[in-house]
């Protein structure tokens, strides 16, 4: 089935799991997009992957952002999925509070999930429910905070050489020259 | 054929003879057979490869055997951003490269971080070892590789035999928690 259009795609997610689906739209690229419920997560993604039409068997990464304006939905996750034999990809999203970051796992589904959930937890602080090793992968392991959630400062504090009055945040340049 | 010598260090002289401290007869001897160890991360690394190639030739410094282990070292030259996950990692080579031993930052990484002023990488190497050269650039030219390298030389020359016992030397090491 090389003619996997979006519109194909789409009456046949509504077609099985019409429920689990809270909206859906094409990107700017032209890849469907499709919003679900973490508690329906697991149940797409399984459909996405399983159905023999669809087949969207890979999952080529997921990635994670912090809108903290958006009140009760903070941190949305994207997983990218691939179908190989068609050629075709389709991204899920799941908008979750950012005061209950949790989210099912995928390890159970694809394996290669392990490291995208850690770097997730890692860098935005989402508690993968069901990850067999859920811990830091990329920063220091005594790091306290998520460096990627908007309310860390991206800037390093231990800076001694900059005049931080050129570069957008308070400092203490003036007490330095005393 | 023209052969640069070392230049002979400050003594007195006769036939068959030559007289000098053992500080600077062990300074002329280390200054000119300093063994590197790069600890190369990023572009400075490239420029260094550049430093040690044909065209800038660190060889004739009495440098040209690069040592990857940090035990046969002498310098070690940091050049590149190093991430805080790095951060120990450095230190333990550091502490594995015997007395006397000499550090080189190349680049503005090394020496403070340079335009990485984010969460993830270390402000300057100096935060977890001591240095005795920064050599400033993004990245470098070798020639000013070589300039530090110089300098370096020059501090090799003229430390007394006895500055790594010295209870400075001991504090200096106290303060990074190291030794």
């Amino acid at each position: 089935m090389s003619s996997l259009t979006n519109e194909l795609v789409h009456a046949r997610i509504m077609q099985h799991a019409a429920e689990m689906v809270l909206g859906s739209e094409t990107a700017y690229d032209g890849i469907l997009i499709v919003e679900t419920a973490r508690e329906s997560l697991i149940g797409l993604l399984t459909l996405l992957k399983e159905d023999k039409d669809l087949n969207y068997h890979f999952l080529t990464t997921l990635n994670a952002i912090h809108y903290p304006d958006q009140t009760g939905r903070e941190l949305g996750l994207t997983y990218h999925l691939h179908n190989w034999m068609d050629n075709r990809r389709i991204r899920v999203r799941v908008w979750i509070p950012v005061a209950d970051p949790h989210i099912p796992s995928l390890t159970g589904l694809w394996p290669s999930a392990n490291w995208m959930e850690r770097q997730e937890y890692d860098f935005f602080g989402v508690i993968f429910t069901g990850h067999p090793d859920l811990r830091r992968i990329l920063n220091v392991d005594d790091m306290d905070v998520f460096p990627m959630r908007k309310e860390f400062k991206l800037e390093d504090g231990t800076r001694t050489d900059k005049d931080d009055r050129f570069f957008g945040r308070e400092g203490n340049y003036q007490q330095r020259l005393d | 054929m023209s052969i640069n010598a070392a230049e002979m260090p400050e003594g007195f002289g006769g036939e068959g003879f030559y007289a000098t401290s053992m500080s600077k007869a062990i300074g002329l001897a280390r200054a000119n057979s300093i063994w590197p160890l790069p600890f190369a991360t990023s572009c400075c690394g490239i420029e260094f490869m550049a430093t040690m190639g044909a065209n800038y030739d660190l060889a004739r410094f009495g440098m040209e055997r690069l040592s990857f282990s940090p035990r046969q070292a002498d310098l070690l030259m940091v050049m590149g951003t190093i991430a805080k996950k790095m951060g120990p990692i450095l230190k333990q080579v550091y502490t594995q490269m015997a007395e006397p031993k000499w550090v080189i930052a190349v680049g503005a990484c090394a020496s403070s971080g340079g335009i990485f002023d984010t969460y993830s990488v270390l402000q300057g190497i100096d935060k977890v070892i001591p240095v005795d050269v920064y050599v400033p650039g993004c990245p470098p030219r070798p020639e000013q590789i070589i300039d530090g390298v110089m300098k370096i030389q020059e501090l090799v020359k003229n430390e007394p035999a006895r500055r790594r016992y010295s209870p400075e030397y001991q504090h200096l090491l106290e303060k990074y928690q190291i030794g």
